[in-house]
């Protein structure tokens, strides 16, 4: 199976629902569907004969001043095929909503968790939609573009008693 | 071979109650069984025959707290896991020591970000830094034995004696 039988198997089934076709120096079959659609084309891309049976991966994107904004990317292997598939789904900055894939792969949910952790993208029926890796009681989602680095200073001789006198030292 | 000829049949040796009690600090000063990243790889070699961190009487690595008096910060301290050095820190018995290890906990090191904490002072008292990414078992060892020299210089109401003054 070659990437032309999943782009075609899929406008087969999809037509225009399917919004475009990509593919990076000509390696998977890059697939960008809206968030409505994601998991009828999931279901299909795994119960189709072309059997795309494990999520590999799933991860955010924040594209800081394009519109979409926000962007899921799913990665799907087809261990009797030998070929993956990558899906996109675009997502506005105001309100990034998705539904979840926890009901189809169950590996969905601590990658939709760390999704939801670093760039606040929500995933609709979701079972446990908490904060993965940052402490619980954080404001703001990490990785996201806007996200101040809220790094220190770097410590010289000339500024180094600058830098202890508002240091937060602890006690014993 | 050892003490007894040394001392002879003299039977009692004076000292004070200070030197004694440091003396046994130094010289059985239990760390607790925590790493946090590549600097216990390191920690853990030093604790290995080649290094045979032992011989300064810390072969014991406790993994309770409270049977702890050293905790090495081995390792880049997040945000997540800063309250739990606090927890294990005031779970051990006084008196104790901390050294911070390597240049993240001691300074945030190359994690100059929002998750790091910028050294692990922010959090727990250090006694020793040791510096290094990672720090060679050399290192660690050698700051030990600057902390086995700051325990020998505490007075039994916990304030430090100066130090001998260096003349170059």
């Amino acid at each position: 199976m070659d990437n032309t039988t999943i782009s075609t198997r899929l406008t087969e089934q999809f037509g225009a629902r399917i919004q475009r076709f990509d593919s990076h120096r000509g390696g998977d079959v890059v697939a960008y569907i809206s968030a409505a659609d994601l998991i009828e084309v999931a279901t299909f891309l795994r119960d189709d004969e072309m059997s795309f049976s494990f999520l590999e991966n799933l991860c955010g994107v924040d594209y800081l001043g394009r519109t979409p904004r926000f962007e899921v990317v799913y990665h799907l292997l087809s261990m009797k095929n030998r070929v993956r598939v990558c899906l996109k789904v675009g997502l506005d900055a105001t309100n990034p909503t998705v539904p979840t894939l926890t009901g189809m792969w169950q590996t969905a949910n601590y990658q939709e968790r760390e999704a939801y952790d670093m760039f606040g993208i929500t995933f609709t029926d979701h079972p446990g939609l908490d904060r993965i890796l940052m402490p619980e009681d954080w404001v703001g989602f990490p990785q996201r573009k806007d996200t101040p680095l809220g790094y220190e200073e770097v410590a010289f001789t000339f500024n180094q008693a600058q830098i202890d006198a508002h240091k937060p030292f602890a006690k014993e | 071979m050892g003490l007894e000829t040394k001392a002879g049949d003299m039977g009692v040796v004076t000292t004070s109650l200070e030197t004694v009690a440091n003396w046994g600090r130094t010289n059985a000063m239990w760390p607790l069984l925590f790493g946090l990243a590549c600097c216990a790889i390191e920690m853990m070699g030093a604790q290995g025959a080649n290094y045979d961190l032992s011989r300064f009487g810390m072969e014991i690595n406790r993994a309770s707290p409270r049977q702890a008096d050293l905790i090495i910060v081995a390792g880049r301290v997040s945000r997540k896991m800063a309250p739990v050095i606090r927890r294990l820190y005031d779970q051990m018995s006084e008196p104790k020591w901390v050294i911070a290890m390597g240049d993240c906990a001691s300074c945030g090191g190359v994690f100059n970000n929002y998750a790091i904490v910028q050294g692990v002072d922010e959090v727990i008292p250090v006694d020793v830094y040791v510096a290094g990414c990672p720090p060679r078992p050399e290192a660690l060892i050698d700051g030990i034995v600057q902390l086995h020299a700051k325990v020998e210089r505490m007075k039994l109401d916990g304030t430090l004696r100066d130090r001998a003054p260096i003349h170059v």
